[in-house]
């Protein structure tokens, strides 16, 4: 790790800091959360809990990040 | 199928099954589409019409796999040789196996697509996650009190912050001793949960938990010292 300071550290000591659902819960919808993206609906709105889910876990935020870019990119498929 | 260790579809799947071809969630346009319809209907066909969508079904598959190995391929150098095909043909082989199982708990609230792509898209993260750490060390007793010393953090930093530092670190050691484990690895060390997962025999969701309370105890021990944790941190490695 690079000399990180003390902000960056205390984010991934912490996390996010409102109500999150578990990763469980978030594979289950995530295909449902990309769609609405894609779509130009409020996911967030839809689906509470789940944003700030991808921003305290990265795993889930990587698979997220790769399936908005993969039905981004082959919509109709 | 099963990953051991990760996040499992096992682990994370557990929607009530409904009748065949029924859409009883909303997807983005409130109705199950055409196209979902259609692969509803050959999969769940007998004979060579199943067969044929069957093998459409592991393209689409070996697609999104392929797709995830390319996006991570820059930061896996090691990789050697075929080694990435394989680690995709290997997903999307799961993958199916994982969709099939499971096609009557799909739902309709998002394209049959959308909903088969997130399982090849998890099958080779992890394998992936668990190929770059192969062989690695991974680290599960580092003491408080020299963590941030372990993650380089130099001395004018620590000065300027040493309250803030302090109370952290007392925090941390007020935690019991599988949620520093749990913390320290994955919050400090940037261990991946799926290989973290691996390594303590148990799995994503259960991990993310286990992070998840020590966030939150370490959170209200900072409140309970005066400091300001209302701001909405994102975590990044």
């Amino acid at each position: 790790m690079q000399s990180p300071d003390v902000k960056h550290i205390v984010e991934r000591l912490l996390g996010p800091s409102g109500a999150e659902i578990g990763c469980d819960e978030c594979f289950e919808q995530l295909d449902r959360y990309v769609d609405l993206e894609v779509a130009g609906h409020d996911a967030d709105a839809a689906l509470p809990g789940l944003r700030a889910h991808l921003e305290g876990c990265p795993a889930c935020r990587e698979e997220h990040e790769s399936l908005l870019a993969l039905v981004s990119r082959h919509p109709h498929s | 199928m099963t990953v051991a260790g990760a996040a499992s579809v096992e682990d994370v799947v557990r929607p009530p099954s409904v009748e065949p071809g029924l859409s009883v969630s909303p997807s983005p346009t409130g109705l199950l589409d055409q196209e979902s319809r259609e692969w509803l209907r050959d999969l769940r066909a007998e004979g060579p019409a199943r067969d044929a969508a069957v093998e459409r079904l592991h393209a689409l598959l070996l697609r999104a796999a392929r797709f995830e190995v390319a996006r991570r391929r820059p930061t896996l150098p090691h990789l050697r040789g075929d080694e990435p095909g394989e680690i995709a043909l290997e997903a999307a082989d799961d993958a199916l196996m994982s969709v099939l199982a499971r096609l009557d708990d799909f739902r309709g609230a998002s394209r049959f697509t959308t909903w088969a792509y997130k399982f090849a898209l998890l099958e080779a993260a992890v394998r992936l996650r668990k190929r770059a750490w192969q062989g690695r060390e991974v680290p599960l007793e580092q003491e408080t009190w020299d963590l941030f010393s372990s993650v380089g953090l130099g001395p004018a930093a620590a000065a300027e912050q040493s309250e803030l530092i302090a109370a952290l670190q007392e925090g941390i050691a007020g935690l019991t001793p599988h949620q520093r484990r749990v913390l320290v690895a994955l919050a400090v060390d940037g261990v991946p949960i799926d290989v973290l997962a691996d390594r303590l025999n148990t799995n994503r969701g259960a991990l993310y938990k286990t992070l998840h309370d020590a966030r939150h105890n370490l959170r209200r021990y900072l409140t309970a010292r005066g400091f300001d944790t209302t701001i909405s941190f994102k975590e990044s490695h």
